[in-house]
């Protein structure tokens, strides 16, 4: 009887289909850093190579604001939901409760409402309340998107965890405190760096909740290029928006380099 | 006495700070929304405190009637378009060599990492009628004349699509990887051909994945009007921009408030007939 040998090999033709999505996907990403280099002012063609625009940027005040804001918010609202959102899971995982499956469902809801809802939700909340928007209000509404998805990471590295290590600690004599710090922070930290990274990757890539939370002086780097984009953008924008891309890729690369060395200690 | 007190504080102490953050910021403004829709909009652009129901009922006045076609539509194609593409494409990096996987699977979430909107900004320069696609095009004698690609349907369509795909991928990605070899090889022994194998075993088994992917597509592109502002001309109305819309340039709370309800509904129906087949937590 002839056995089917399951193949793990590369085939042209998968080759070739693979290669020309890849670059489906990279192509735009290439265009934007292209045109960060080009000397014409205009987006339309490719005359010359420099590093202007790199330098040009800064001049560029508000450009750098957007910028500015949008860095900050990604950066103080991951920190908010990784903290929130570890102590939410740690909670979920040692506790029952009343409420418990209620908030289990609960955190979905950010996840599958389109952001659309949940983003003019927030806009008719603060507006009702008198609150007009600043970078807080876009802070706490990137919290509200990204931390659920903290919690489910957490949980979700808390399933797989052995508790007889958490009571063999507190029988060798460690306090609460210490079994915590000690035992289950360093097996739930490869849980806590892939939600963070999530929760970072969600604030950067936001347009829509971003769009109806920043006030005029809190706007982000992509509703900035939004504004600009029918009149017609120039090189600056496209070099701040590949040290964004340059600077985000380093980022995540770094991470999930140190989450597949702490998953290798384990 | 003590050791519950220390529970409660331990509960409140962990989960309490989700619970209050989720209530106020999430469920109190979703019943804002629910209360505005109930409620007349006045001259100035704000709210008056009548309660009426004829912001639902002006849902069915037949230029809505044609947004909402025209946005579903959309959201069909696009999720048909990133389904056909996508699960190919899914199944060749699941079935790629070992020691190439993982870096196959980071080439894909690379993009996934940077702004979608930068992303579409990218093909808004390369869609335009003196941008590279139609250089290139008049170059190799395609036409002679630059053609109209950007501000046209099939522009947003395919900003849609890009923006999307890896949405439809990851889970159908996931689908494929848990696929136990073993299967195949039976049908395979009992005489299957390539193509029987995979109507009757593959595709059955990945199906969680198709609709866990197709989700994660139809709901988010529902909502994405900025690629349809920066891809899309004036001509079409898609649901996302009319409820923008009705927020910004026009200011009738109430109807943007209804039309999110419908949003809503559409979300909830897809998500009631996806739990008949998946699980919650496969959506994360």
């Amino acid at each position: 009887m002839k056995k089917q040998r399951r193949v793990h090999e590369f085939k042209p033709g998968s080759v070739f289909y693979a290669c020309l999505v890849y670059l489906f996907l990279y192509l735009p990403i290439f265009v934007v850093i292209a045109f960060s280099f080009n000397t014409s002012k205009m987006n339309i063609t490719f005359e010359g190579f420099t590093l202007e625009w790199y330098g040009r940027m800064f001049e560029n005040r508000q450009l750098m604001q957007s910028f500015f804001n949008t860095v900050i918010v990604a950066g103080v609202s991951t920190v908010l939901s990784v903290i929130i959102g570890t102590l939410c899971a740690l909670g979920l995982y040692k506790f029952e409760f009343k409420l418990k499956n209620v908030l289990s469902t609960s955190l979905y809801i950010p996840i599958v409402i389109p952001e659309l809802v949940f983003a003019i939700a927030l806009l008719i909340f603060f507006t009702s309340l008198n609150i007009s928007m600043n970078m807080a209000t876009l802070i706490i509404s990137h919290v509200t998107f990204s931390m659920p998805f903290v919690v489910i990471t957490v949980r979700a590295r808390l399933a797989g965890f052995d508790r007889s290590v958490e009571e063999a600690a507190r029988d060798l004599g460690a306090n609460e405190f210490r079994t915590f710090m000690r035992v289950t922070l360093p097996m739930i930290s490869p849980g806590v760096l892939s939600g963070g990274m999530l929760a970072l990757t969600m604030s950067l890539d936001d347009v829509v909740v971003s769009f109806f939370t920043a006030g005029p002086e809190s706007t982000t780097l992509p509703l900035k290029i939004l504004g600009m984009v029918r009149k017609g953008v120039s090189p600056d924008v496209n070099a701040l928006s590949t040290l964004m891309i340059v600077g985000t890729i380093v980022i995540l690369l770094t991470s999930t380099m140190i989450q597949g060395r702490l998953e290798r200690k384990m | 006495m003590i050791k519950s007190f220390k529970k409660h504080l331990g509960i409140f102490g962990t989960v309490g700070p989700t619970m209050l953050w989720l209530g106020v910021f999430l469920l109190i403004p979703l019943i804002y929304v629910i209360g505005i829709s109930f409620l007349t909009k006045n001259a100035y652009g704000g709210v008056d405190f009548t309660v009426t129901l004829s912001n639902y009922v002006s849902l069915f006045q037949s230029e809505y009637g044609k947004v909402f076609a025209d946005s579903l539509l959309l959201s069909l194609e696009t999720t048909v378009i990133c389904l056909l593409a996508g699960y190919p494409f899914a199944y060749i990096i699941a079935n790629a060599p070992k020691k190439w996987k993982p870096f196959l699977v980071l080439l894909l979430m690379l993009p996934f990492w940077t702004n979608s909107l930068i992303r579409t900004y990218g093909w808004n320069t390369l869609l335009r009628t003196e941008g590279i696609i139609n250089h290139f095009l008049q170059w190799i004698g395609v036409t002679d004349r630059p053609l109209e690609m950007l501000y046209t349907d099939g522009a947003v369509l395919l900003g849609m699509v890009y923006a999307l795909l890896p949405f439809t991928v990851l889970p159908i990605h996931t689908s494929i990887e848990k696929l136990d070899p073993s299967l195949l090889e039976a049908a395979g022994d009992l005489g299957a051909g390539k193509v029987h194998v995979f109507t009757r075993v593959v595709l059955p088994l990945t199906m969680p994945g198709i609709f866990a992917g197709s989700i994660q597509t139809f709901i988010p592109s529902l909502g994405f009007f900025f690629i349809s502002d920066m891809m899309g001309g004036a001509k079409t109305m898609y649901i996302g921009n009319l409820i923008k819309n009705q927020f910004l340039s026009a200011r009738n709370w109430p109807l943007g408030a209804v039309l999110s309800i419908v949003l809503i509904v559409i979300t909830l129906i897809l998500m009631r007939l996806y739990t008949r087949v998946g699980s919650l937590e496969d959506m994360a």
